[in-house]
């Protein structure tokens, strides 16, 4: 298989990639990573015209915090590069436990989380975990930078926010109030598989109270569902069996799961409230910022 | 796609399309790329939408390098670019302008195989053989960054990659194996 025919540039700063992207209209695709867009564009699911290839664009790899906390991840930054990153495993317990569950080893060299966001994948575990952690993505248009929550950016299934002449040149996680638990889990018949069933949970806590809580699922509905009844559940609690049984009932309820070849509704309903109470007994027994 | 000698050694690629006199070949430029592939130093022209796995295989005629599933997911097709493993079905020829490949032809040199080589023969690491070029390319992007794995990081290191033979157990070992060969032949420092 190969695709269809597109022009191809690859630019080495981000406004020749915006002034290309501009000319190119409905019909230009940025590649990033390619793990997601070069497949579909194999299967013909996908014939841009012209294809901006951003991975010459200096400047984009990196993944850091700022003094304040506040986490900064390019859009050249790859999935690998957050599985290694002592910053993530020492300060990200949500992200750097969804990383290494991304696709393959090999996938994830090339592989972006803002690639992921962009792509909308509903399956696409990222989405969930920047989304449970209340996070952005910065886009960069002929008219400067914008910020945009996730829980506006992805319109619906492969569908986001980015006007055609716009590029998505960061992720951003704000600083967390107080101390940071959570983790993700995902449901898998084989590496590589898209989730079955993803989970992730993001805590922040003051002693043992918790000051806000995000909870997002994977593949479970037709985008990535924000369950913000069950993260109300936990805030300003303490978490204790009751308060982590709400928040899995209250999960699983917000799923919006189809039977399909990787499961039941039922089953995979079930697997939501099991992997929001396995989370939350994990953070409930450890020390702050290593619960996994 | 068929190849000529270059001047002083070198190879330019010509890659033939079929002509169907339509207007989008026409507005498509050729791109020039240049790249190093097992140490030598390589130029082609090449359509954009071109995979890399075509590049090699078509263009280089390296077909040690298998394509499987064409899809991402089986691995067979993994190269090193840059040293980092890739599924070269899932990346783009022009994207390699500049950079450096290895396939598995560039693993033995021309009188000894390759510990790598030597482990999959010594452990019986392949039965079809169709996946173990890929194989081998991500032990090699393993063993590079970690030289004393466990087990359980091979396997890990491994999970993109296919063994329709099932024989995973061997695979295992004769990576293992290679391990404990190249630490042995490392200069102590």
């Amino acid at each position: 298989m190969y695709p269809s025919r597109f022009r191809y540039e690859a630019p080495h700063t981000v406004a020749e990639a915006i002034r290309l992207l501009a000319a190119g209209g409905d019909n230009a695709k940025v590649l990033a990573g390619g793990q997601s867009l070069v497949p579909l564009m194999k299967l013909r699911f996908a014939a841009p015209e012209l294809v901006v290839d951003i991975n010459n664009l200096p400047g984009l790899s990196y993944h850091r915090a700022d003094p304040d906390g506040t986490l900064r991840i390019g859009a050249l930054c790859r999935h690998a590069d957050l599985e290694r990153s002592a910053l993530l495993a020492g300060t990200q317990p949500t992200m750097a436990a969804a990383a290494p569950l991304i696709a393959d080893p090999i996938v994830r060299n090339r592989g972006t989380l803002v690639g992921s966001l962009c792509h909308a994948d509903p399956q696409g575990d990222w989405a969930s975990v920047v989304l449970s952690l209340g996070g952005s993505v910065v886009a960069e248009g002929p008219d400067g930078r914008r910020s945009i929550p996730m829980t506006d950016f992805v319109t619906g299934p492969f569908q986001n926010l980015l006007a055609p002449d716009e590029i998505a040149v960061e992720a951003v996680i704000p600083a967390a109030q107080g101390e940071r638990r959570g983790g993700y889990l995902k449901l898998e018949r084989r590496v590589g598989d898209f989730a079955t069933v993803g989970v992730a949970v993001s805590l922040e806590t003051a002693g043992e109270v918790v000051r806000r809580a995000g909870i997002a699922l994977t593949g479970v509905g037709a985008s990535t569902i924000a369950a913000s009844a069950a993260a109300a559940a936990l805030t300003g609690h303490s978490l204790t069996a009751e308060s982590i049984a709400a928040a899995a009932s209250a999960a699983a309820e917000a799923a919006r799961p189809r039977t399909d070849h990787r499961g039941s509704a039922e089953y995979k309903r079930h697997m939501v409230a099991t992997f929001v109470e396995r989370i939350l007994t994990r953070c409930s027994a450890e020390p702050a910022e290593r619960a996994a | 796609m068929q190849r000529r000698a270059g001047g002083k050694g070198g190879l330019i690629m010509t890659i033939v399309y079929s002509d169907r006199e339509d207007e989008a070949a026409a507005q498509v430029p050729m791109r020039r790329i240049k790249f190093t592939v097992n140490g030598e130093k390589k130029i082609a022209e090449v359509e954009p939408r071109l995979l890399l796995a075509h590049l090699i295989r078509q263009g280089l005629r390296l077909t040690g390098t298998h394509t499987g599933c064409d899809t991402t997911n089986c691995g067979a097709c993994t190269v090193l670019v840059d040293g980092q493993a890739v599924k070269s079905c899932t990346m783009l020829a022009v994207q390699v302008d500049g950079h450096e490949i290895q396939t598995v032809e560039g693993l033995a040199s021309a009188s000894e195989l390759h510990p790598l080589q030597e482990g999959f023969r010594e452990e019986h690491g392949l039965q079809c053989g169709f996946c173990t070029p890929g194989m081998m390319l991500a032990a090699k992007a393993l063993l590079d960054r970690n030289p004393d794995p466990t087990e359980e990081e091979v396997r890990w290191a491994l999970s993109g990659n296919l063994c329709r033979c099932t024989g995973y157990q061997n695979i295992v070992k004769s990576v293992l194996w290679a391990a404990a060969k190249l630490r042995a032949q490392a200069p102590a420092d």
